[in-house]
């Protein structure tokens, strides 16, 4: 609309969370909630072994087990190559695995299932099937890898879409713009960084589940913890050969994903099993199994070389990157895309770039989708390099950034270069406060007066350090979401949404949009969302894509039902639409001021004059993928004796245009910071000798309790996307990728050393004083 | 064997097997709140209060609560009539996925009974064995010091 003819009723308020009291009431709305009579219970048998050839499998002993009833190894389920990462069309990861196959991978690859009355059955049939196997030697490094004769990880003839199988490159990329050589050659300065991450675990409390079972019709229903449940019920129907009517895929609430779930590892096999046994199936990963069977971050290294002029106006970018894919390729190539289009636009002053790297097989755990999603490794390194750069050229970090950052009517030749693996979409930014962002976030944490002062406190040096990011907001020529909204008799809404709220308050924000545009208080729309039976299609809770993509879909969809709603309104006022406004539950007439409330226009359309239902379906593809930006800045402070590192403070300024909700909106970038600390202080999988997690579990691996968490400021600083609905971008991811540069920054503004390996744990930050003399 | 003991105000008798554990007998009981994360005691979803005390029902057996008293979140308040406590989870913005929230609602719960007025570091204490991988525990922390004050006012049933 052209112009703004009331205050917004709905749209940045942090009304109450729709699914709220349900949630703090206890109510049983997650997966295994529901009890199923008759439930058997399915558990998976996983390789002892990093890398082995299945000589045979001796099930008999297990099936004699009593209450055992279903046993599935490689030898009686369909053989189809799939991939796990749950994508949209065409599906860009490799067909590199198969529901059981003859040689397993890593160490919790899936070797057989079974389905048994109980628990201590399923564990006892699990115990006696007899499997033997023929060690191969394993590959248990990204350098090993590449190496010359390593053992090929993906010998299997009937893969497709690995990029080089035969030197275990699951993915590679390398491209280039302009001549980044000949500019890092002839920069007035150069410099560079290189970052690590380790093996990290999204920890979601809610561990992977699903229950599969039978309707009266003899339909398949999968109840599961999912963030795609249209990518699940398309994946299952071609691995277990199932037309794809006979799913209903069901996403209850879901305890956290934050990318692990847009992966489809247990709904096969309870499928499978479900079939063969004609009767419920619940399964549930244990904690150690989440560990290593669910997905892990991409480990990664990343290399960046940085030219600049004196003046600090970058003039090359060249970033490489070494990604470690573990067993499978998983969102190997798009992970890997990711670490340079959600980065070098950032920085658009740049002429030269060049973005290559490749995502390597490993015998260890398969590595997947996880917020930030390849950015969170990219900006590690980039925003390090811009912080040695600034050190070098002697120039504020913060000023370093305003002369680089990219602006509102800019572009950068990366946002069509590369796309989600394949070619991306050009776009101009129509959003920006990155600056503000900037500004506001130096003033909280006081950067002109603390940084590059070293306070000491005892043995504590405190450092201040900031960092720079963006994201996107789905993805372009992927994405599409649908919504359907109707009017009911009594002139309240119903709102149906392929869209998958994953505890990030999405039911509710898509709530909000329809309920701004149709002039009415939030609960008077019932959002019912993710179910493929009900609801319209939806990609999934990923990218970052719900308000923005979702949310145009909502937004069109109430439109439309606003513009009938006008109809009827003035067929009943015997007025022109053009003169009617919807307004506080009522179509009133501008000229008139004669009014019909919504409970009368949905009783007249449904039961009176030219009955009809009022309600439209509405979609929307992502045409383009505004980036949210953020300004991170973080007061640490340091052990010099211990090397512990503290973060004593942490502030955020991030611009997602609109704040549909603003409390759900900070409530992201807090966790998001949160995990961030937790990859930059304390997470990383450890690994014996033979491949095996040595710290599966919470116990081992450390997870940021609520001591570990330090004074979290977000701060929302709001612009207008005029392609988001009601001005709103992305919010979910872009948290995550600040905390380890940031921290890194600051630990050096504290020590002089520079932490490039995740996490600083004592040793490291010890052991790099030491290197460093300091 | 048969134990006897109280849930949620409700006096239960029941043949339980000595090795089961709580947390099942409980989601047995219709006790959904109860949430399994880990099954090894380190992340407190499954957190009930016994003798108004926070322990982790995973690592307790049934026979254990014989003779006692035994609270989840479905006995502090219902979704028409919500406790103050699970009101300002909701108004913080504390609840994102809401799988760790019974077992916050209830560690918070043991703490404002002791202590009407904690500090903030007193609150990220009480909770610290409390794992919440959404929130960063920024609005956990509000939403438990929002509940002190309403209580301190008075608004406590």
């Amino acid at each position: 609309m052209a112009v703004e003819t009331r205050q917004r009723v709905a749209v940045g308020r942090s009304v109450t969370k729709v699914d709220g009291p349900s949630l703090v009431a206890g109510k049983p709305v997650f997966t295994l909630d529901l009890d199923l009579p008759g439930a058997l219970v399915g558990k998976i048998l996983p390789s002892p072994h990093a890398h082995a050839a299945i000589v045979s499998v001796d099930t008999s002993e297990a099936e004699a087990v009593p209450g055992v009833r279903a046993v599935l190894h490689h030898g009686n389920v369909p053989r189809v190559p799939y991939t796990t990462a749950g994508q949209g069309w065409p599906e860009p990861s490799p067909y590199d695995t198969v529901l059981f196959d003859r040689k397993v991978r890593f160490v919790g690859d899936r070797v057989a299932a079974v389905a048994a009355e109980t628990e201590e059955a399923a564990e006892e049939a699990l115990a006696k099937i007899r499997v033997e196997y023929d060690v191969l030697p394993a590959v248990l490094s990204p350098e090993d890898a590449q190496a010359d004769g390593a053992p090929v990880i993906h010998d299997e003839p009937d893969a497709e879409g690995i990029y080089d199988a035969q030197h275990n490159i699951a993915a590679a990329v390398d491209i280039p713009v302009g001549n980044v050589a000949r500019a890092l050659a002839e920069a007035d300065v150069a410099v560079e960084a290189t970052c690590e991450i380790p093996y990290s675990q999204h920890a979601a409390i809610e561990p992977h589940c699903v229950l599969a079972y039978f309707d009266e019709a003899g339909r398949l229903v999968l109840r599961t913890s999912t963030q795609v449940p249209f990518h699940v019920r398309r994946i299952v129907a071609r691995v277990v050969g199932l037309d794809p009517a006979r799913i209903r895929v069901i996403k209850p609430r879901i305890g956290g994903g934050f990318g692990s779930k847009q992966e489809i590892v247990l709904e096969p096999v309870a499928a499978l099993l479900a079939l063969r046994t004609g009767r419920p199936v619940r399964m549930a990963y244990t904690r150690q199994e989440v560990f290593v069977a669910s997905r892990t971050r991409h480990p990664m290294r990343v290399n960046v070389k940085l030219g600049a002029r004196e003046d600090g106006v970058l003039q090359a970018i060249d970033m490489e990157v070494l990604s470690n894919t573990g067993a499978y390729g998983a969102h190997a190539l798009t992970v890997l895309s990711n670490v340079g289009s959600k980065t070098l636009p950032l920085y658009n002053k740049a002429p030269h770039l060049r973005f290559h790297g490749k995502a390597v097989y490993t015998n260890l755990p398969v590595a997947g989708a996880y917020r930030g999603y390849g950015a969170t490794q990219g900006y590690f390194a980039l925003e390090v390099a811009m912080d040695v750069l600034a050190e070098k050229l002697g120039i504020d970090p913060v000023e370093l950034r305003r002369r680089n950052h990219i602006r509102v009517g800019e572009t950068s030749p990366i946002f069509e270069k590369i796309g989600e693996g394949r070619e991306g979409t050009a776009q101009i930014i129509r959003s920006c406060a990155l600056g503000e962002c900037l500004r506001i976030g130096a003033d909280r944490i006081g950067w002109k007066e603390n940084r590059g002062r070293r306070r000491e406190d005892g043995p504590w040096v405190h450092g201040l350090g900031m960092a720079c990011a963006m994201q996107g907001s789905g993805i372009t020529g992927v994405d599409m979401a649908a919504a359907t909204l109707v009017m009911q008799d009594d002139g309240s809404f119903r709102l149906l949404v392929g869209a998958t709220d994953l505890g990030t308050g999405s039911d509710t924000i898509l709530a909000q949009i329809a309920a701004e545009e149709l002039g009415v208080p939030v609960d008077r729309v019932l959002v019912y969302s993710s179910d493929t039976d009900f609801t319209p299609f939806d990609t999934g809770a990923y990218a970052s894509s719900t308000t923005y993509v979702s949310g145009n879909a909502v937004l069109r969809a109430a439109q439309e039902v606003h513009r009938q709603i006008l109809a009827v309104a003035a067929e009943a006022l015997e007025e022109r639409a053009a003169d009617l406004e919807l307004t506080a539950g009522a179509v009133q007439s501008r000229k008139t001021g004669k009014r019909l409330s919504l409970s009368e226009i949905g009783h007249r359309a449904t039961y009176v004059t030219d009955q009809r239902q009022i309600a439209a379906t509405a979609s929307f593809a992502c045409p383009e993928s505004p980036p949210p930006f953020a300004a991170f800045f973080c007061e640490v402070a340091v052990d010099r004796e211990t090397g512990v590192v503290r973060v004593e403070r942490f502030v955020v300024a991030a611009d997602c245009g609109t704040a549909i909700h603003p409390q759900a909106a900070e409530g992201q970038l807090e966790g998001a910071i949160l995990q961030g600390i937790g990859h930059a202080l304390y997470e990383e999988m450890l690994f014996a000798n033979s491949g095996r997690c040595v710290n599966a579990g919470f116990f081992d691996y450390k997870l940021p309790s609520s001591l570990d968490a330090p004074q979290i400021e977000a701060i929302l600083v709001p612009s207008e996307e005029p392609t988001g609905p009601w001005g709103a971008k992305s919010i979910s991811e872009i948290g995550i990728n600040g905390p380890l540069p940031a921290i890194s920054n600051a630990i050096h503004d504290a020590m002089g050393v520079r932490l490039t390996q995740a996490p600083f744990t004592p040793e490291r930050v010890l052991l790099s004083r030491r290197a460093a003399g300091k | 064997m048969k134990i006897s003991f109280e849930l949620n105000g409700e006096l239960k008798y029941l043949e339980v097997d000595p090795g089961e554990r709580l947390a099942a007998l409980l989601r047995r009981l219709g006790m959904k709140s109860i949430k399994e994360g880990c099954g090894t005691g380190d992340c407190g979803a499954c957190t009930v209060l016994v003798d108004g005390r926070a322990v982790r029902s995973c690592l307790m057996v049934a026979p254990q609560v014989q003779g006692r008293r035994v609270m989840t979140v479905e006995g502090l308040g219902t979704l028409d009539d919500p406790h103050p406590l699970q009101r300002a989870f909701l108004d913080s913005g504390a609840v994102q996925c809401g799988f760790c929230t019974p077992g916050m609602i209830l560690v918070a719960h043991e703490l404002l009974t002791r202590n009407s007025s904690p500090t903030p570091d007193q609150v990220r204490e009480a909770i610290s064995g409390n794992l919440c991988r959404c929130t960063g525990y920024v609005k956990i922390v509000d939403a438990v010091l929002l509940a002190a004050r309403w209580k301190r006012e008075g608004k406590w049933r």
